[in-house]
């Protein structure tokens, strides 16, 4: 599962902008439930039109998070802005966030129709104009013929969509989605990824989507924000969080990781070279880290960054040895599973150029790992 | 400030005049959530709390040929004071408490404390509503199991012939039992056409006949619990325990019986906590023979007219109950807790 | 999934519905005896059923019974279902403990007890402020007292399975709390309301000994009167109108098992077409 570029891909990204006004701000909020810390002093920039995905997993605090935007819980301490307003104080049917729940939570007793439009009802919508609204999102979410249904007539993805429909009718100044595609078996998760986007697209409303699935949040999201135990630990781009974690816990959470542990022989503007007797041998890396020689660092090789030639080779730098405890067939690569002679194991996956019956690296081979210079990533913590 | 048109964030501004009930109560000092939980809590202290009290009262009181019979129990030993208010400023009042009535459940002249009335009433009130208990237990058991283990028609069929009864009368089901009961009856008749019996067996007025009334009446409070509880249950379990070598008979005392335990736990409380206190069943079929404690507690208040032995034997009815309600409150909770 | 029952649990059920409908069968029977003495046939007729709708006393016993029953348990399943969402939807709140447990209280108090305690406030009340008489009045109050605690287990039990995102969503959408109670909950829970009434409506109109404490002079409902009836043994008119209660509740029973089942039915097919029509 590589690095794939976000389908949508956004050409504007304000938050490198440096005089960008942030449309979200959550500043130093803290949650406590009793003793239980469940979000801790976290802060967060989101801009307009961004489909932000809190990512971790259970019990992290991502949820608490979006209640707190939504309104079903009050900070702790600590502000949060939408548009400039202080959120604080107003009840969840006061604010210009919407939601779409995780379980969906359509109202059982109501048409698709009626639970579209009962968020205009209560704004006190003329009727003409709700209908109109009504029908034009049952259109983009393809419900127009299931709008007389209720919703234990419908499938599990019609009433995910009902409930999209639901929540983007009122189009909202946030919409949060909890899970939003928790429920879905994998097929129509997929399809729904792409719906959610274009939507998000066409309509340019900012959104906030939770989920403890990486892919998910990969293929979604502007930018991720990684959670654990009530923290954010990193805020990035897809490509950032993959390619440049900040941390070993990052690195681990997002994709799968090797992990090197090693001390700094060299630290140059241009290259560093790591010590590392985990590996059996040592690191070069093509770029400089600023570090006090000797430092104890991680250097994170993603499984596919990773070659791996049979037989012994020998290079001074990026070359290790080891032998073939396993191979993992997969379809369209496989897995291999390798025991370096310091005893430590190590990932490596490769793509299935030719057939599986004419394999050239099987069990119990010799084989030889390289990488490129700028293959590792150099990790303090 | 948004000045895009398509996102309408209006919602911030409160719709004005549009006055809702939480905040005209808002206005008048009362949190509307508070309004809410005062409803049926007034309700309740008014009409199950204070009673309550009441009887407590009464129950420390003597009797006394007034109206109502009893002694008052704040006393004012100046007679001039007619306000009991007034007596308390005065400091004159005294608490004059009784436990007369309570000693007079255990005393009768000539008998030992355990062979009084009221103690033979409650002892066989105890004894009645517990093997009661436990024959609703061995019938309900195997017919809860058996509806449960049904298809899912005849299950609900089955289920909706346990629930009929109780929507009909309680007492013209007991009343049911008096014409089957009787010496003349439709059981003594049917023996005797069939030759079984001579003479007609006594049924009516006996033991005997307040076990079937209390069998028959609380049966599907045994059942419905255990139904409830051997329905939901996980029969891939079974499965495992046959498949781990455990043979059906076993896996139904190993595995089934300690799982359905809340189950009978309820079911058995449903049934002793109020055969304990019955009075219509002992009244119609056990007779004058059969001393119960809820027949016990009437007839001192009607017709001795005792207003605080009556309260006495109600508080210490409800002593006796303690143990069972907090058993069944215990596993109803953890239920409850489980079912989370 | 059901595997055969063994031929004991077949015997058990067999006989326990015998235990439980050979009274009622044979009560029915002989409202049909045109014999006075009940259990000793003479014939078929339907006499007594004749004789009953003449009784003054029966049918003015069963106008009040069921004008009580009605005024009760309506007030009951107010107070009840407001009892229960306090109890399963308000968290904790101080005297959260008191309420539950005078909730359930009455549920577990002996007859004798209840009706006992309720005739001993009459009294105080009438001597402190006059009023009230005893009669329909206490009556109902009694009733809507212990028949509320029913309504409010199984409001309660209906309210902590209600999902809380349903009302989550509705605030969020816009609308207010009290709104959201009405448009949302109410409509969802309604069934289970109609449950409770019905189930308060049925413990009112069979209630007996707290009746008879709670009664005054002159009111005397079908209960009372059946008994007093009863206590002097067995009666042709009883069995003709304990005949015409079991049709009436049978008729309500099967008639409302049978339209739940086809609703289940037909939901269960709803559900299975919209799968099928997604694929």
């Amino acid at each position: 599962m590589a690095a794939e570029t976000p389908a949508h891909y956004h050409t504007n990204t304000p938050w490198n902008e440096p005089g960008a006004e942030p449309y979200i701000r959550v500043e130093n909020v803290t949650k406590k439930f009793g003793d239980f810390v469940a979000v801790n002093d976290v802060s967060l920039n989101v801009y307009r039109g961004e489909l932000f995905s809190l990512l971790g997993g259970s019990g992290c605090g991502k949820t608490t998070l979006l209640r707190m935007l939504a309104g079903f819980e009050e900070p702790t301490s600590g502000k949060i802005y939408i548009d400039g307003v202080d959120m604080a104080g107003i009840p969840p049917y006061a604010r210009p966030t919407n939601m779409m729940f995780q379980s969906y939570a359509l109202f059982p007793h109501m048409t698709v129709e009626a639970n579209v439009s009962f968020g205009l009802k209560q704004d006190k919508v003329p009727s003409a104009e709700i209908n109109n609204r009504v029908r034009q999102i049952l259109d983009m979410v393809q419900l127009t013929q299931f709008a007389k249904r209720k919703p234990h007539q419908l499938s599990g993805g019609q009433r995910q969509r009902v409930a999209l429909a639901r929540a983007l009718v009122k189009a909202p100044k946030l919409l949060l989605l909890d899970e939003p595609l928790g429920a879905l078996d994998k097929k129509l998760r997929e399809a729904t990824q792409f719906e959610i986007m274009n939507i998000q697209d066409k309509l340019g409303i900012t959104f906030m989507v939770v989920t403890h699935d990486q892919e998910e949040a990969m293929t979604l999201s502007t930018r991720i924000g990684v959670m654990n135990q009530g923290q954010i630990v990193q805020i990035g781009t897809p490509q950032e969080i993959y390619e440049y974690p900040n941390t070993k816990q990052v690195a681990d959470f997002i994709g799968s990781v090797n992990l090197f542990e090693g001390r700094i022989v060299e630290d140059e503007s241009d290259h560093v070279l790591i010590d590392s007797p985990e590996a059996g041998g040592r690191i070069y890396v093509d770029h400089g880290i600023s570090s006090a020689p000797g430092a104890k660092v991680w250097a994170a090789l993603r499984p596919e960054k990773i070659q791996l030639v049979k037989g012994d080779r020998g290079e001074p730098y990026n070359c290790i040895k080891g032998t073939v405890k396993g191979i993992a067939y997969m379809g369209n690569l496989s897995v291999y599973l390798i025991a370096l002679d310091s005893g430590k194991e190590v990932k490596v996956t490769m793509p299935n150029q030719v057939r599986a019956a004419e394999q050239m690296i099987g069990w119990d081979d010799r084989v030889t790992l390289t990488w490129h210079a700028n293959s590792p990533v150099i990790l303090l913590s | 400030m948004s000045n895009d048109a398509s996102i309408q964030g209006g919602r911030l501004r409160r719709a004005p005049g549009a006055q809702s009930i939480g905040r005209v109560l808002r206005a008048l000092g009362v949190q509307p959530r508070l309004a809410v939980i005062l409803i049926p809590y007034v309700w309740l202290v008014l009409f199950f709390m204070i009673p309550f009290l009441i009887v407590l009262k009464i129950s420390f009181a003597e009797l006394a040929i007034a109206q109502p019979p009893y002694s008052p129990l704040l006393v004012c030993a100046d007679p001039e004071i007619s306000s009991t208010w007034l007596c308390f400023v005065e400091g004159k009042i005294s608490v004059h408490l009784s436990t007369k009535s309570y000693v007079g459940i255990v005393s009768e002249y000539g008998k030992p404390f355990y062979d009084t009335l009221y103690v033979r009433a409650y002892w066989n009130s105890v004894v009645t509503a517990f093997f009661s208990t436990i024959l609703c237990l061995l019938i309900g058991y195997p017919m809860a199991y058996g509806i449960a283990r049904s298809s899912s028609t005849v299950r609900n069929l089955l289920m909706m012939m346990i629930i009929l009864p109780f929507w009909t009368s309680f007492l013209i089901r007991i009343y049911a039992w008096m014409g089957l009961l009787k010496d003349s009856g439709v059981i003594n008749n049917a023996l005797i056409w069939l030759g079984v019996i001579d003479s007609p067996l006594s049924m009516m007025n006996t033991q005997f006949a307040v076990y079937v009334g209390i069998v028959y009446s609380y049966l599907p409070f045994m059942i419905l619990p255990l139904y409830a509880n051997l329905e939901k249950m996980d029969l891939t379990l079974l499965e495992a325990a046959a498949d781990l070598g455990c043979k059906p008979l076993k896996a139904f005392f190993v595995i089934t019986v300690p799982l359905s335990l809340p189950g009978i736990v309820a079911g058995s409380m449903l049934v002793f906590i109020p055969a304990v206190g019955e009075y219509v069943i002992p009244e119609l079929l056990g007779g004058s023979n059969t001393v119960m404690i809820g027949r016990e507690l009437v007839n001192v208040f009607y017709q001795n007219r005792d207003w605080p032995a009556a309260c006495a034997l109600a508080i210490a009815v409800l002593i006796l109950l303690v143990v069972p309600i907090t058993l069944y409150q215990y596993y109803q909770n953890k239920e409850a807790e489980a079912g989370k | 999934m059901s595997k055969r029952l063994s031929w004991f649990i077949i015997l058990v059920l067999i006989l326990g519905y015998f235990f439980l409908y050979g009274p009622i069968v044979s009560l029915i029977f002989f409202s049909f005896n045109a014999s006075k003495l009940v259990t000793v046939w003479g014939g078929f007729s339907t006499k007594w059923y004749g004789e009953l709708i003449g009784d003054d006393q029966v049918i003015t016993a069963f106008l009040l019974s069921l004008r009580i029953a009605l005024i009760s348990s309506t007030i009951a399943t107010i107070l009840g279902t407001i009892a229960g969402y306090v109890l399963a939807r308000f968290g904790l709140f101080r005297g959260r403990t008191v309420l539950s447990g005078m909730v359930t209280a009455p549920l577990v108090m002996p007859e004798v007890i209840t009706g006992l305690s309720m005739l001993l406030l009459f009294v105080q009340m009438q001597q402190l402020f006059g009023w009230p008489t005893r009669g329909s009045l206490t009556i109902t109050i009694a009733h809507i007292t212990f028949t509320m605690s029913y309504i409010a287990v199984v409001m309660q039990s209906r309210f902590s399975t209600l999902d809380i995102s349903l009302v989550e969503a509705a605030q969020d959408l816009g609308a207010r709390p009290l709104k959201v109670f009405f448009v949302i909950t109410l409509p969802i829970v309604a069934p289970a309301i109609v449950s409770g009434f019905l189930l308060g409506f049925t413990i009112s109109i069979d209630d007996l000994v707290i009746t008879s404490f709670t009664s005054g002079p002159g009111a005397n409902t079908l209960p009372m009167v059946i008994f007093s009836k009863v206590r002097l043994g067995l009666n042709p008119e009883i069995n003709a109108l304990a005949s015409l209660i079991i049709a009436v509740v049978a008729t309500g029973v099967v008639a409302s098992t049978i339209y739940m089942a086809q609703a289940e039915k037909r939901r269960q097919r709803d559900m299975q077409m919209a799968v099928q029509a997604n694929e």
